[in-house]
């Protein structure tokens, strides 16, 4: 079992977590995910890794309330534990793992979006902690579902928060305040995205343009996540890839989207889909990966 | 009772365990496991132990079933075995044991195998556990994988006095046993997690969510978590696909991922949560016992199954006892076809299946007649879902993290048969992951082996 040392709801289904894990927390680097289940019988359920602490052996999740799954997890409270909480999985971000020389010649831009703010967080951190200051933006429906928003700023180099209703900070998409970016004279070497799969899918189209090599996190649905089971393959240029083992970040400009994104709706219902549009009403977009 | 026959053995309907996940067979009781016993010659040079990939005193066990003293004839077999009721039910015993039985040349063998698995069976139900009379020699050893390799490896250490720690990556242990083998084959709850439990009894603890390679590497646990020696039975685990367009459609599944589901995930199980695909017609591409796995895993979800094999029924790899049942279920086998694409609908889910007639020509290098393409003979099998059941091969994830330890092309561990050392000082391996993708028992077999080697390096240290 693996206690919940602390639980809170970051903004309206948006949870936090630390939970105790010190293998996890010995090994993990930013990038990488877990996999955690409530209780015996549960789902797995991936998620990115958030925060860690080596010394006291801890790794922070953040979750969104998107199914039964995520839902259960939801109330769970400090005290509590996990019953299963595997990991470090995946590869860490090459940001990281790369010759650190190179990593601060590079004006690196972070794109995030809703909850994959959390991913985010510890690579722009890691990079803080090894002298390279990343410009963050950070994108959210409206002001109240933001999160992260004071760790964030204590790391990145500049942050750009914009919400899509013009609630806080900026007005409009991350895409809109990318391209203002950089028509404000700002350049970047490198993009990484993170967030749900058709901003992504936009960055991309965009930052291609812009001709600024981007990397993406994806969070498909998957069994095992050690390369098992094959159900997060995706195809990257002309190779299938298993984003478990080979992922989670991949080139985004390489990246099919629309194959990617039809496959999360694998085993969505109608009834799951009716249920997330009434319960978010008229700023629900769709193509989430949620829905 | 005809001598030449095996006392036969119960076994649910066909129509009726269609529709259900209870076990197949239903086995021997005590008088017909006697009746069945008395039928072995007790061979003075046995040649179904040299069958055995564990080398169990076969002749042994079964003249005490004869008696009736099946507590001492499962003494005898926990000599050699930590798995017999797994492998009373799963082991190809027609190419092993009873394969090389005296019995089978003019009529049919012992069935040593529906007589290994009533003898654990009836320990498991009479509360017999394996004996344990060893002292602890304070050396500890690491089994990666808890699988029957694994298993197997750590129960034989234990018994030596070593002290053994298990690390499994998923949730539970057992392995293949638990992800892949279904539920109507190997029921769990009865079955794999009773012998787990008696390994467990000699001592041997089980770490399970981590993944070696990634939650801490083979040099970490010899260097810094005090372990004399590893074992490594990580299996076979990455699925193989064909390669052909539409793969990545919404309803093509791994064979892995649909019995993961299925299996360890629970998915048969009603009350589960598990999503899983029960479509309509279900083809499912392979001809070994995954593949038949599979395929009797969607009939039982109530599809309509087809196996689409390249080869002829003759080439099939599945035992035939697995094929026979497929067979009598209802599965239809499309033999001599092979897939060339999978197509859509508008919506990028699977409706149909695209392939070519094929033909036997030369054999290949396996010795089987190779499969050859008819020119012009496509045609289109709809479905909506299709399940890759083609073979899997090892994971890198250990391989790749280990320094100096050695692999084939094919990714798999360099070791050597009869000790299962590998390239690397203190490290062993054995299994799916030095051969690739086999059987349950060979990986025991494997498990064994390492065991002793294990004991010989640690001895002469």
């Amino acid at each position: 079992m693996y206690s919940i040392l602390k639980a809170e709801e970051l903004t309206t289904n948006i949870f936090l977590m630390v939970v105790k894990a010190p293998r996890v927390a010995n090994a993990c680097l930013p990038g990488q995910f877990v996999i955690v289940r409530t209780a015996e019988d549960s789902e797995r359920i991936p998620l990115t890794i958030c925060d860690y602490d080596r010394k006291e052996g801890t790794v922070t999740i953040v979750f969104q309330i998107v199914g039964a799954g995520t839902k259960f997890m939801a109330d769970l409270k400090a005290g509590d534990a996990f019953h299963d909480f595997v990991g470090p999985l995946g590869v860490p971000s090459e940001l990281i793992t790369g010759p650190i020389e190179e990593t601060k010649k590079k004006r690196i831009l972070f794109v995030a979006g809703g909850v994959g703010t959390a991913p985010v967080y510890p690579q722009v951190k890691w990079l803080k902690e090894h002298g390279v200051n990343a410009d963050v933006i950070v994108g959210s429906k409206t002001k109240d579902l933001l999160i992260l928003e004071k760790e964030m700023e204590a790391v990145a180099g500049n942050l750009y928060v914009t919400t899509d209703d013009g609630s806080y900070g900026r007005s409009g998409m991350v895409t809109t305040v990318i391209s203002d970016l950089v028509a404000e004279g700002k350049q970047y070497d490198v993009c990484v995205a993170i967030g749900p799969m058709i901003m992504m899918k936009f960055v991309c189209k965009l930052t291609k343009e812009l001709n600024i090599p981007t990397v993406v996190s994806l969070n498909p649905i998957m069994v095992d996540g050690t390369g098992m089971c094959g159900a997060c393959r995706v195809t990257v240029g002309d190779k299938v890839k298993f984003a478990c083992v080979d992922g989670p970040e991949f080139d985004g400009h390489l990246v099919n989207f629309d194959e990617a994104m039809k496959r999360q709706t694998l085993y969505k219902t109608k009834e799951g889909r009716d249920f997330l549009a009434a319960k978010e009403g008229a700023t629900h977009h769709g193509g989430c990966g949620n829905c | 009772m005809d001598v030449l026959k095996k006392v036969p053995v119960r076994e649910q309907d066909p129509k009726v365990r269609a529709t259900n996940f209870d076990e197949v067979c239903k086995g021997y009781n005590k008088e017909e496991a006697m009746e069945e016993a008395s039928r072995c010659i007790n061979c003075k040079n046995a040649q179904c132990v040299k069958g055995c990939p564990v080398s169990i005193n076969i002749p042994g066990f079964i003249e005490q079933v004869k008696e009736g003293n099946i507590e001492k004839a499962y003494s005898v077999i926990s000599e050699s075995s930590s798995l017999p009721a797994v492998c009373g039910r799963v082991c190809p015993q027609e190419s092993q044991c009873e394969g090389k039985c005296i019995r089978g040349i003019k009529g049919e063998p012992l069935s040593i195998g529906k007589l290994e698995r009533f003898v654990a069976d009836y320990a498991c139900e009479h509360g017999i556990k394996p004996e344990v009379s060893f002292e602890k020699n304070g050396k500890k050893v690491a089994v990666i994988g808890s699988g029957p390799a694994g298993l197997t490896c750590a129960g034989d250490l234990a018994k030596l006095g070593y002290d053994v720690t298990i690390f499994e990556a998923l949730h539970e242990p057992g392995g293949v046993l638990v992800y892949g083998i279904p539920e109507f084959r190997l029921p769990k709850k009865g079955v794999v997690a009773k012998e787990i439990e008696n390994v467990k009894s000699l001592g041997v603890k089980i770490e399970t969510n981590v993944v070696v390679g990634k939650s801490v590497t083979v040099d970490e646990l010899l260097n810094e978590e005090g372990f004399d020696a590893v074992f490594i039975g990580s299996g076979a685990g990455l699925p193989k696909f064909m390669g052909i367009p539409g793969e990545n459609l919404n309803g093509v599944f791994s064979a892995n991922e649909y019995l993961t589901r299925s299996n360890l995930m629970k998915a048969f199980d009603e009350s589960s949560a598990t999503p899983i695909m029960k479509g309509k017609k279900v083809c499912v591409v392979g001809g070994g016992n995954v593949a038949m796995d599979a395929a009797r895993t969607a009939l039982r979800f109530g599809s309509e199954v087809h196996i689409v094999y390249r080869r002829s029924e003759e080439e099939l790899p599945a035992r035939v006892e697995e094929v026979h049942h497929a067979k009598e279920e209802g599965i239809i086998f499309n033999l001599l076809t092979n897939p060339v694409e999978i197509l859509s609908d508008e919506n990028g889910w699977v409706c149909g299946m695209k392939c070519i007639k094929m033909e036997l020509g030369e054999p290949d290098e396996s010795g089987r007649r190779s499969p050859v393409e008819i020119p012009g003979s496509e045609f289109v099998i709809e479905a909506d879902t299709v399940i890759m059941a083609l073979g899997t091969s090892p994971n890198p994830l250990i391989s790749s993290t280990t320094k100096g330890l050695e692999v084939n092309k094919r990714k798999c561990i360099v070791a050597d048969e009869e000790f299962g050392r590998t390239s690397k000082n203190g490290v062993f391996a054995g299994g799916d992951a030095v051969t690739g993708a086999a059987t349950v028992i060979l990986a025991m077999g494997a498990g064994k082996s390492a065991a002793k080697g294990i004991h010989e390096f640690l001895s002469n240290e």
